[in-house]
């Protein structure tokens, strides 16, 4: 499967929706996403993996890079993600210590409301 | 033993379809399909890893992918032809307690094979000058599938 991409905001927060396979062929689109967002001055990033069907070391590469860029302006990027097979991947390379990982949307928006 | 041998240009695209090859044997070899994602994550990490350096190094040579089930293991061999010496300086400068200080936007060789040692239950990487050779393995049923 392709990856499909989608954002949009509420408040201050841009949810990024993303579905089917972050690999070496598909990253360089999410990181494209990513960079034109923080350019463009969003810098509270929520990526919804719910619907990501493979994620491989690319992609956390491109996640890793977004929220150094999102950083540098006080920002955030964090993720929902319940899928045991991509949360693997996270806690082998001790990603879950770097990203805030939540159940759902409405979980991180809560927990991002509570950090404003 | 019964093999499988797969070659593929240095391209990103190629690396979806080695994966699903990959799987698809290790699913008729009997590997259990609990095992099945980890297969599909380690082979395409292997091969994301030879397609950046093929690309870096040697982009008209194809990438080799051996896939073989021996003896009650599916195993399977990713080789390169790009010189990993450089490669393997970076795996050694690897540290994972501060990510955001190292990595770059794009993949980082050290951190693929990280992230195949943490999956594959049994896993070899053999750098050199001539290419890198990274073998791993999986339990499978010794009376896997039989070819059709």
């Amino acid at each position: 499967m392709d990856l499909k991409l989608d954002h949009h905001s509420e408040d201050r927060l841009t949810i990024v929706e993303v579905e089917g396979e972050i690999d070496v062929y598909t990253a360089p689109r999410l990181r494209e996403l990513l960079i034109d967002l923080v350019n463009k001055g969003n810098f509270h990033l929520l990526v919804n993996m719910e619907k990501v069907d493979f994620l491989d070391s690319t992609g956390l590469g491109v996640l890793v890079g977004g929220l150094k860029r999102v950083r540098a302006h006080d920002g955030s990027l964090e993720l929902v993600c319940t899928q045991e097979r991509i949360l693997k991947i996270f806690r082998i390379t001790g990603l879950t210590k770097v990203f805030g990982i939540y159940a759902s949307v409405d979980e991180a928006k809560e927990a991002h409301g509570r950090d404003k | 033993m019964a093999t499988v041998e797969l070659t593929f240009s240095a391209l990103p695209a190629h690396v979806r379809t080695a994966r699903l090859v990959a799987t698809a044997i290790a699913r008729r070899t009997g590997v259990e399909e609990s095992l099945l994602d980890e297969v599909r994550l380690a082979v395409g990490e292997a091969c994301s890893r030879a397609v950046e350096a093929h690309r870096l190094h040697c982009p008209g040579e194809p990438i080799r992918i051996e896939l073989r089930d021996d003896l009650g293991r599916f195993e399977v061999t990713v080789t390169d032809s790009a010189p990993s010496d450089e490669l393997e300086q970076d795996r050694g400068l690897l540290r994972f307690d501060d990510p955001l200080g190292q990595l770059p936007d794009t993949l980082m060789s050290g951190f693929g094979i990280a992230v195949i040692a943490g999956l594959a239950d049994d896993v070899q990487v053999y750098p050199s000058q001539k290419g890198m050779r990274i073998r791993m393995s999986w339990p499978a049923a010794t009376n896997g599938l039989p070819p059709i």
